[in-house]
């Protein structure tokens, strides 16, 4: 069998190597083509009619105005007469016309009636949901009774992290054509290989007929896997306007409402442990939403998974407002900042330091030495042993305080075929059914190939974002790079052995004599003894090689090119104006293991971005709702605060890049990077003010009212 | 004034409402806003025409006379994407908040989604499309890749015409005064670590042309 373990770390070339984002220029130059760019001479513009109200039954819909306007080609009614509609944003009918604005008017004469239906839309209080609260059952381990009654030292605390939003800057939607044989379906997608039958199964169409195109996509962070019934929708406009395409995408008030959340989740939490910092008891009563399907419970408690008493509770919260998605790590920034908070709390109250309290009890974590290597790193890095001091002796007005943050992820390599084409020319093509939503995945693979081709970068073409493509998984979960790097360095040592066997002869060797370096086929050992890539190639005579390469997931980590198990620490510096309640991140630092890295200089952007993302939630993003009206208050970019360029403090990434992390494969960097970071900043304020602000995000009105309480105690 | 004034009277149309006057009621300001030319149109709002129906009108976009039939309720921005295939300029907030849309009108760094097509009217546009040849990168543009402050690359063109609008003013910022500039521009993916660095790089390539 061919040997396709990834070349030792000190002889890769091109792997590894910070090389800059190869589509990058068609994107800073404005010339890259995302679905939403798509646009055809014929085109038609689709428009959404939705819901006003969270909770209501439709009685009436009366298209005749609509269907008067000139312009208007088809009209689609998606919850007719008799439809519960679950949440306001719910699409109830579709226009498409030859100009935006006409189909906007469209929908505008559409007269819907509902019966309107009592709502919920709000979570916090949980005394308030009533029969909305489902108990999701009691989980004991150990006997946390004991653990309590025993205990030297106990907390408790309450906490909380507000349902919030995907925010896709390219909103969700497609361009869609249906043909008279095929359909061609251009969504922004996070699934190429799948989305496609995904459309199919909801026209009621073969899988064969829906060709995917996606070359460019605008952010999804876990929102963008199925087709949704906008794309099937558009679908069904494109077919009753004689097949021309339809391209309808969500306006952002849409987009923010029901394209996708991540669910909130709060929680009392009891700690007990020793003086020395040693913690032995755990309690929690959670609840959580996620919208009308509720919430289930974050991984409670995070990393410290062993603390040898536990009793948790969790109940499931079911909401009129729209459903949540995936969202980069699913429930474990929430998970996290719940842990982290108490432990950090419990630490507090015993006036140890929570560097300290963390360190000793990553004992009851699955990787002690590695969470234990990572604080130490973090804190260096941040200079935790100079700065920190316990809040109760801050003083002044503006006080800076220092906070942790922990994550644990899996990231294993999703199942990938890829395919290479060695042309006699001696050009190289790489196809993958995959995609490259902002995470480089097309420099990494093309780095893959180079490196194995010993080729440099430009001698590889590599081709993604179709589904006639060898299928990828979606790309969720940090499966990505391990999957396709994975089948890329397999095709090409593939295709590699076939070249081999035609150039082998006329070098007087047998093929596996052979390697290729430099642009090279060389005899090994032998460097004198060589041809030229191009030389070799034109050896094959007129047909191309071609070769797939395959990553399967359950013997991927047996063959060694990727596997799962990444460990983070971030740690947050802030300083809290006492008056005005403002938090400003002053640094935050982050320790990241994700075992071989493919590209350092991506990865590390990846990691920032991630960051950026957790200062985003720890102190602006927050999905508000209205019990009165039952609609999201603040669905758009004005009141549903994103951080910009002056808000994000610095930024300091340190790659655990090493021979031992090195030497376990690939592993998914996406998620486990965008979790500790909420936690690291909530814990950084609470120290800063000597108070927790119990829930996140860290507004000043917060802030205030727990420096408030703390007086009135 | 503009160079509006020079054309023939049924090439200046006038709307009655634009979203223009929407922000300055609402006091919408930002440092990337330019309330100069908002506060041009304004007066000249006071002796608006009302426009109904389709219009054909002449815009200046990247040195090259286009022309194009709009509503008078289109924002450049979509007529721009819909009507032009010009689409660097991306659509995102679609109410003066995010940036994704900046371009550069009469001289001054603005949104695209809160400028109506027919008050573009003599007025030289210059999108990302327009800030370099086929083919070749501006330095801007050039600083972005090296310093990898892109991920799914939806904001850049934004951020990229906000550097260059604001590096054509200022030629040699300080750190601070980058991130005013771009305070008007917003990221999903968080590109912001690479950013100044790019910013402060481009600055240094323009002046060494």
């Amino acid at each position: 069998m061919a040997d396709y373990k990834w070349p030792p770390m000190d002889k890769r070339r091109v792997m590894g190597k910070r090389i800059a984002r190869l589509d990058g220029p068609m994107k800073s130059s404005g010339r890259a083509k995302y679905p939403s760019d798509m646009n055809r001479s014929d085109l038609l513009f689709g428009a959404l009619l939705t819901s006003p109200h969270a909770h209501a039954k439709v009685t009436g819909i009366d298209l005749a105005a609509a269907k008067a306007i000139k312009g208007v080609t088809a009209i689609r009614v998606i919850s007719g007469p008799g439809t519960e509609i679950q949440w306001a944003g719910t699409e109830v009918a579709a226009v498409s016309a030859v100009t935006e604005e006409i189909a906007r008017d469209a929908v505008k004469a559409i007269k819907v009636t509902y019966e309107v239906l009592p709502h919920l839309v709000k979570e916090d209080n949980l005394a308030k949901v009533g029969a909305r609260a489902k108990a999701a059952g009691e989980q004991v381990t150990g006997d946390p009774d004991k653990a309590f009654a025993e205990a030297e030292a106990k907390t408790a605390g309450d906490y909380g992290i507000p349902v919030i939003t995907h925010c896709c800057l390219e909103p969700h939607g497609s361009v869609v054509a249906w043909g008279k044989d095929k359909i061609d379906f251009w969504p922004s997608t996070q699934a190429v290989s799948t989305v496609g039958g995904d459309l199919a199964k909801m026209l009621e169409l073969p899988a064969t007929q829906v060709h995917v195109d996606c070359q460019y996509m605008g952010g999804g962070f876990g929102a963008k896997f199925p087709a949704d019934r906008w794309g099937a929708e558009a679908a069904r406009l494109s077919k009753e306007s004689g097949g021309r395409p339809v391209k309808m995408f969500l306006d952002r008030a849409t987009e923010l409402t029901i394209a996708g959340v991540r669910p909130s989740h709060f929680a009392k939490i009891k700690v007990a442990g020793k003086k020395d910092g040693t913690i032995t008891g755990w309690q929690s009563e959670s609840w959580a939403t996620g919208g009308i399907g509720g919430g289930g419970m974050a991984p409670l408690p995070y990393v410290f998974t062993n603390i040898p008493n536990r009793r948790m509770n969790h109940t499931q919260v079911s909401l009129n407002t729209g459903p949540a998605r995936a969202w980069r790590a699913p429930n474990h920034p929430q998970a996290s900042f719940l842990t982290c908070a108490a432990i950090t709390d419990f630490a507090d109250a015993i006036k140890m330091d929570p560097y300290e309290v963390f360190f000793k009890n990553a004992a009851v974590s699955a990787r002690p030495e590695t969470y234990r290597k990572q604080l130490a790193k973090a804190a260096e890095l941040i200079d935790w042993k100079k700065k920190y001091t316990h809040g109760a002796q801050k003083t002044g007005t503006l006080r800076r305080g220092l906070g942790i943050g922990i994550a644990t992820w899996g990231g294993a390599g999703h199942a990938s075929k890829c395919k290479i084409t060695i042309h006699p020319d001696g050009t190289v093509e790489v196809e993958l059914g995959s995609q490259d939503i902002g995470t480089a995945t097309r420099t990494c693979i093309t780095q893959v190939a180079a490196e194995t081709l010993g080729l440099p970068m430009s001698g590889v073409k590599v081709k993604l974002g179709d589904n006639s493509y060898p299928p990828s998984g979606p790309s969720g979960g940090s499966t990505t790079i391990g999957g396709v790097s994975s089948s890329t360095r397999k095709a090409a040592v593939n295709a590699l052995e076939k070249l081999f066997e035609k150039v082998a002869p006329s070098l007087g060797v047998t093929p596996d004599q052979l390697e290729a370096d430099d642009s090279r086929v060389v005899v090994k050992g032998n460097p004198a003894k060589a041809m030229s890539w191009k030389q070799a190639c034109q050896k094959m005579g007129p047909t191309p090689i071609s070769e797939m390469g395959e990553n399967e997931p359950r013997t991927a980590a047996r063959e060694g090119l990727n596997t799962q198990g990444a460990s983070g620490i971030q740690m947050a510096e802030v300083e809290v104006d006492i008056e005005t309640g403002v938090v400003r991140i002053i640094e935050v630092v982050a320790v990241q293991d994700c075992g071989l890295v493919v590209n350092p200089k991506t990865a590390e952007s990846q990691v920032a971005g991630a960051m950026i993302m957790s200062v985003c939630s720890a102190l602006m993003e927050e999905r508000i709702t209205d019990q009165t009206t039952g609609r999201v208050l603040n669905a758009d970019m004005e009141f549903y605060k994103l951080a910009g360029l002056p808000d994000v403090g610095k930024l300091t990434v340190h790659m655990d890049i090493t021979p031992e992390h090195d030497a376990r494969g690939i592993i998914g960097l996406g998620e486990p990077c965008a979790i500790g970071g909420i936690a690291a900043i909530a814990n950084a304020a609470a120290n800063a003010l000597g108070v927790r602000v119990p829930m996140v995000p860290l507004t000043p009105e917060r802030v205030l009212a727990a420096l408030a309480n703390r007086r009135n105690a | 004034m503009s160079s509006s004034k020079e054309k023939p009277k049924d090439q200046q149309p006038k709307s009655a409402f634009s979203r223009r006057s929407w922000l300055q009621g609402a006091g919408v300001s930002g440092s990337v806003l330019s309330t100069g030319l908002l506060a041009e149109d304004a007066q000249a709002q006071t002796a608006a025409n009302v426009m109904s129906g389709e219009v054909e009108i002449t815009l200046d976009i990247n040195g090259k006379k286009r022309s194009v039939k709009v509503e008078p309720r289109v924002t450049l921005l979509d007529a721009l994407r819909n009507r032009l295939d010009l689409t660097g300029a991306k659509r995102v907030c679609d109410r003066g908040t995010c940036g994704a849309c900046t371009m550069i009108v009469g001289g001054k760094v603005m949104y695209g989604c809160s400028v109506l097509a027919v008050d573009a009217v003599g007025k030289p546009i210059q999108t990302i499309e327009g800030i370099a040849p086929e083919g070749q990168l501006h330095p801007v543009s050039k600083a972005f890749v090296n310093h990898d402050a892109q991920q799914c690359g939806y904001c850049t063109p934004g951020f990229i015409m906000a550097t260059k609008g604001f590096l054509d003013r200022n030629p040699n910022p300080t750190t601070e005064q980058i991130d005013k500039a771009l305070s008007g521009n917003l990221c999903r993916c968080g590109t912001y670590m690479g950013m100044k660095a790019a910013v402060l790089e481009a600055a240094k390539e323009i002046k060494n042309g």
